[in-house]
């Protein structure tokens, strides 16, 4: 049994948002590939989506009102944790097939793993979230793995 | 497909390869179009005052995905058209800051020529030589 992670908490293993579906834009695409500094013209031009690409697609758009003081939606896939203070997390992405101006996307988070560490100045709870992205014949795309730790 | 019996990578890589460095300088500008394309309204991102004073950050911080977004690219610049990134893993370490130069770089750590399977090192460092987001990425050159 968990210091810190109570048999409630550790019941939210599995919980999967709604999917959300997107459609990638020539637009958009230019204006990732220019804000990141890219240097390829296919992406430049919206040819083809850059790698990373679904991250602005399937950012969470909010009302303003459900936006903190501090301008941050709130991430309703995940439990009330009894550590809060973010620490730097990881990433990891496998990308599966090309993305093009005109697909549909669909995205859906599942909160696959929540675990706690010892830390050097004290536990550490570590949360992973998986986001699948599927085409509209049900392929893989990109599968997303998010890692971050709380102290 | 890949990894038939007799077919090779068309391009020649090398373990320890170094991929070209490319050195960033975002600015406010920069900053304010990557968290518009992604809607991303984080205040430490673009109100300096906030920054500082109530989070008491030194500056704009620069957001953790753009360092991402940057191992990507060094992949794919050295990849060209010879093969396509298959997997990217990363961490943001070290906060950085609107001001600072960032560059990004790698190495080729393993090199399977009978299926093109490349893996790399890659990193963002900043001006005091600290690695704040290091990674690890995977390619497939085209093999014939």
């Amino acid at each position: 049994m968990s210091a810190l992670l109570s048999e409630e908490l550790l019941a939210n293993i599995g919980r999967t948002s709604e999917p959300r579906r997107e459609l990638v834009t020539r637009r958009d695409i230019r204006k990732y590939a220019v804000a990141t500094g890219n240097r390829q013209r296919k992406y430049l031009d919206g040819d083809q989506a850059p790698p990373m690409f679904h991250v602005p697609l399937f950012w969470d758009v909010v009302e303003l009102d459900q936006l903190t003081p501090d301008g941050v939606s709130i991430d309703t896939l995940l439990p009330k944790f009894p550590l809060e203070k973010a620490m730097a997390g990881g990433l990891r992405i496998e990308y599966h097939r090309p993305i093009f101006p005109g697909d549909w996307l669909t995205a859906t988070r599942t909160l696959t793993a929540i675990y706690e560490k010892q830390g050097r100045s004290g536990p550490l709870i570590f949360y992973e979230v998986v986001m699948d992205i599927v085409n509209d014949d049900g392929e893989l795309v990109i599968r997303e793995k998010t890692t971050r730790i709380l102290r | 497909m890949s990894g038939a019996a007799g077919q090779s990578a068309t391009r020649e890589v090398k373990v320890g390869e170094r991929l070209p460095e490319r050195a960033y300088t975002p600015d406010n500008v920069q900053l304010m179009l990557y968290n518009a394309a992604l809607w991303n309204a984080h205040r430490i991102h673009f109100d300096e005052p906030y920054a500082r004073e109530v989070e008491g950050y030194p500056g704009l911080v620069i957001a953790g995905p753009l360092l991402g977004d940057w191992l990507n690219q060094c992949v794919e610049e050295w990849l060209k058209d010879d093969g396509v990134l298959t997997s990217i893993e990363y961490s943001n370490r070290i906060a950085t800051y609107i001001g600072e130069t960032l560059v990004s770089g790698g190495t080729v750590s393993a090199f399977d020529p009978s299926t093109g399977e490349v893996v790399l090192d890659v990193f963002i460092r900043n001006e005091a030589g600290d690695i704040v987001a290091p990674g690890v990425a995977t390619a497939r050159l085209t093999v014939s």
